[in-house]
């Protein structure tokens, strides 16, 4: 191997906190080759982040970093700022997690592509203005003219994310660290930003540091891979090594944690069948959910769920997959009815929810429950666990008295793996797991007959993930739940519905089984889908050939937008009334919304 | 082996050794509250001072209006001493210009200044905050009303609004509470319906929705709680403020009459005679300014010990 442009030696992170000293990243040492990619892979709070911001120097200020970091011979450890600063953002830059907090709101997103260029290499504006198209050109974002002058807020996730990379590419770095850069985003998008990585290593030789907790993206993208916990790289080497023969428990253990769209119910990942006499309990007719959205001087309707239909029986999962802004979120609470749906009728055990009062249907509650997605966020800061658990027993069972919810609020935590004596601790001393854990508790508690897991196990680590699912398994099986299993991940949603919907833009586009649905999907969207999933297995990966989507999500306040696969019949006006596409059922059970001909 | 049986094996439960009680946030709040070296201090010197307000006739042999012209303006004096004043006596903080004790007339002062400046600050903590957090938390068309009826109010003129009352219900020492009370909840409304506007879109309240609890629950439950933190920090500002607000009254002849006095009266009064004797400034105004530093202590002591991430 030639010498390796970045060296890391030896180097220690420490800080210094209220609670003494943390001890993030210890003696450790990596190199990144010329035209190279490596991965870095390890679980929230491995310390992969602090890693490379010491590298940066840009740790927070109680943060020290010792050792050595060498960028071709050259020390950047310790430099001043202005050393750095030439290094910096010019032969070494950095691209971070969320696309939107990365980039200054109130500047053009030319002006800040440019930025970096005028500080670096003090071109003159109309050469930086060309070289800023060339590499929004590079990132493949379309209309890069007109994109120049847009703010961040027009763009979306994904665009966003490109513009970031283009602000890395900019000056022509060697060497790109991307910090968990397509976590935030949807699997179609994250597939294209990381398709565009990929070119920009094959052609421009820029090296890269990819960082990320997802073994199957580094599989896809990486040469060599490194594999940190707690502060230290555990295992280390080519990726095909790490992959098919892991030497170290810990990298067994994440590979494992994965769950697999390509290796269907891997050691007894099989979801309990569903017994062919259960009732329909929950039945969703034709549902709508508009919101009012001012556009200059007009109001229009956003059409979130458009025209959902379901049913749900007693004990049976259904999976809902789709990207973000496909109105999943929505359909979820206008079930609950936590937001009021504009049209469509909610039937629970033969009721129609919309008709019931609201004290009526406060007390209705104690039947559906729901676990959010961010666990921290949706429990009271200010209130202990225990209280936020028992919380629900004290508004829908107010005749308990209080050592009879103190004993549910224990003997709950227990069955959710919280130990019963934490219950006076407050959510910021756990972890995203144990948070949400305290959520499904809270949900649960009440024993309800529908919990509604809205992306329940999103944001937490793969491995994490693979026990929370679990969880929510099992208990299922205890209380004979039914359940509503949101999610934008279609392999997490493998290990746990019997069927499984795919929205997009408020409509249903395909519903079947969970075998049928990967074996034999028909919609367009559906495939780009399922082949946008990384899978952990680099042969597979970069073997696969992806579907593509339709590239950008179109705004969905423009009616064209949901005749997306069926061009055909749209009528090219904006504001036009535009056909619905009809449901086909292609075999019992199996719905697939009209689609033109690929 | 769980389900349905929970409720009947509550009581054993309960039993177990090694039990830990669940804590509410207050407690866990008062705890934190008394772990903190500079509130505990602030609370001591609050509560002496408070004690000597109420005791202040069994500290001193003067009564607070006993003028004596033999002694008019002494200087402080801590032992018997004839050469300072001709009638001799001790007047430890001196005496003012028509010969009455300061030390009493501070006391004094301080019961007028402590009770408005609680009491009224408290009034317009409850109503600004009950108000603020229903209009934010309902929101919509009661929101747009319950505002603009604090607008109406704010655009009332604070001196005419306490003239009004004083004139319709006689002049009274509990008016001064209502009216200065009347005035200062409406900032506090706003900031609060501030707060719990940013609150209600929390995901939590949402969660506790969804776990059937009513408006009222939710209000009382999480947001008051979680908007706290801002609303300490305006208390802290508000008990000065309405303890000056008491002193421009007085000054107008609205507040308290001679010869009763508060501390606000007593720092305008020495103000006009600092140049030849200091004292009658620098003992009012020390006063107060210990007074105002302890609710500060202790109001950052409670904005932390109400944070539970600050542990």
């Amino acid at each position: 191997m030639a010498a390796p442009i970045f060296e890391i030696k030896d180097l220690d992170v420490h800080f210094a906190t209220p609670d003494g000293d943390v001890h993030a990243v210890k003696s450790l040492n990596l190199t990144v080759g010329e035209a190279e990619c490596l991965g870095v892979v390890g679980e929230s709070g491995s310390g992969k982040s602090q890693l490379f911001l010491a590298t940066m120097g840009l740790l927070a200020t109680n943060g020290r970093a010792t050792g050595s970091v060498r960028y071709r011979g050259e020390e950047m450890l310790g430099q001043p700022q202005r050393a750095l600063n030439r290094l910096r953002g010019s032969k070494i830059t950095m691209i971070f997690q969320d696309p939107l907090t990365s980039l200054t709101p109130h500047m053009t997103v030319g002006a800040q592509i440019m930025e970096s260029l005028r500080v670096h290499q003090r071109l003159p504006r109309d050469e930086a203005e060309k070289r800023v198209l060339e590499v929004l050109d590079l990132v493949r974002i379309p209309e890069g003219r007109r994109r120049m002058h847009q703010y961040p807020h027009e763009l979306s996730g994904g665009m966003r994310q490109r513009v970031m990379i283009a602000m890395g590419m900019v000056c022509g770095p060697d060497l790109l660290i991307a910090d968990e850069p397509t976590t935030a985003l949807d699997v179609t998008v994250q597939a294209e930003i990381l398709d565009i990585m990929r070119d920009l290593k094959a052609e421009l030789k820029t090296s890269i540091v990819l960082v990320s907790h997802d073994m199957g993206v580094i599989a896809g993208m990486a040469d060599r891979v490194a594999v940190m916990r707690g502060g230290e790289i555990v295992e280390h080497g080519p990726v095909e090594d790490i992959y098919y023969s892991p030497r170290h428990d810990y990298t067994r253990m994440l590979l494992d944690a994965m769950p697999r769209l390509d290796r269907p119910d891997a050691d007894g990942d099989a979801v309990a069948p569903l017994d062919p006499a259960a009732a329909t309990i929950l039945d969703v007719e034709d549902l709508h959910v508009g919101f009012p959205v001012t556009e200059g001087w007009s109001t229009k309707t956003l059409r979130a769920v458009d025209g959902v239909s379901f049913t749900l029986r007693e004990g049976e999962t259904l999976g809902i997959v789709g990207e973000s802004g496909c109105g999943k979120s929505s359909l979820a609470r206008a079930v609950l009815k936590l937001i009021p749906n504009t049209e469509g009728a909610v039937v629970w055990l033969g009721r129609d929810l919309g008709q019931v009062a609201s004290a009526e249907l406060r007390k209705l509650r104690k039947d559906f429950q729901i676990v959010f997605q961010d666990p921290l966020a949706s429990l009271d800061p200010r209130m202990t666990v225990g209280e936020s658990i028992a919380e629900p027993l004290r508004s829908l069972k107010p005749h308990l008295t209080r050592a009879e919810v103190t004993a549910q609020v224990r003997k709950m935590m227990d069955l959710v793996g919280l130990e019963p004596v934490w219950i006076n601790r407050y959510p910021h001393e756990f972890s995203g797991g144990q948070n949400q854990r305290v959520g499904i508790a809270r949900a649960m508690i009440v024993e309800p007959k529908l919990v509604i897991c809205d992306e329940a196990v999103s944001a937490l680590d793969a491995s994490i993930q693979a026990q929370i699912v679990d969880l929510i398994r099992e208990l299922q099986s205890e209380f004979n739940m039914s359940l509503i299993f949101i999610s934008h991940d279609l392999s997490v949603v493998r290990r746990i519905a019997h069927r499984v919907m795919v929205l997009y833009l408020g409509r249903v586009v395909e519903l079947a089984d969970r075998d049928t649905i990967y074996a034999d999907p028909r919609h367009p969207y559906t495939k780009a889908l399922i082949s946008a999933v990384p899978i952990p297995d680099p042969r597979l990966e970069r073997a696969k050939r992806r579907v593509r989507p339709t590239g950008e999500l179109p705004s969905p306040l423009d009616t064209r937008a949901s005749l997306i696969f069926l061009k055909s019949k749209a009528v090219d006006d904006p504001d036009a009334e535009q056909y619905r596409p009809k449901l086909i059922e292609v075999a019992p059970g199996h719905l697939v919304a009209e689609h033109d001909a690929a | 082996m769980i389900a349905t049986g929970i409720s009947g094996e509550g009581a054993a439960l309960m039993v177990k050794a090694k039990d830990v009680r669940g804590r509410s946030l207050w407690v866990d709040a008062w705890h934190r509250l008394l772990r903190n070296r500079a509130a505990v201090v602030s609370i001591v010197i609050l509560g002496v001072i408070a004690l000597m307000a109420v005791f202040a006739p069994f500290l001193s042999q003067y009564g607070y209006s006993d003028t004596d012209y033999g002694a008019i303006s002494c200087a402080p004096s801590w032992w018997n001493d004839p050469g300072v004043c001709n009638a001799g006596g001790t007047h430890w903080f001196g005496t003012d210009n028509v010969g009455r004790d300061l030390f009493v007339r501070i006391l004094y002062g301080a019961r007028v200044s402590l009770s408005v400046g609680l009491a009224a600050t408290l009034v317009s903590l409850m109503i600004g905050v009950a108000y603020g957090a229903t209009a934010g938390y309902v929101g919509g068309r009661i929101d747009a009303v319950m505002m603009r009826f604090v607008d109406v109010l704010y655009s009332l003129p604070f001196i005419f609004f306490v003239i009004i009352l004083m004139v319709a219900f006689h002049r009274n020492f509990y008016l001064l509470f209502v009216a200065i009370g009347a005035v200062e909840w409406l900032t506090m409304a706003r900031i609060v319906r501030g707060q719990a506007l940013s609150i209600k879109e929390r995901e939590y309240i949402e969660a506790a929705r969804a776990a059937g609890v009513g408006t009222w629950g939710i209000i009382r439950r999480h947001v008051i709680p979680n908007l706290l933190g801002p609303v300490i920090v305006y208390v802290t500002l508000t008990i000065p403020a309405v303890i000056l607000a008491e002193s421009f009254l007085s000054f107008l002849g609205l507040g308290i009459q001679e010869p009763l006095t508060s501390w606000g009266v007593l720092i305008a009064d020495g103000k006009e005679q600092m140049e030849s004797y200091p004292w009658m400034l620098i003992f009012p105004c020390a006063f107060m300014a210990v007074t105002l530093f302890c609710f500060n202590f202790i109001g950052d002591g409670l904005r932390d010990a109400l944070d539970p991430k600050d542990r």
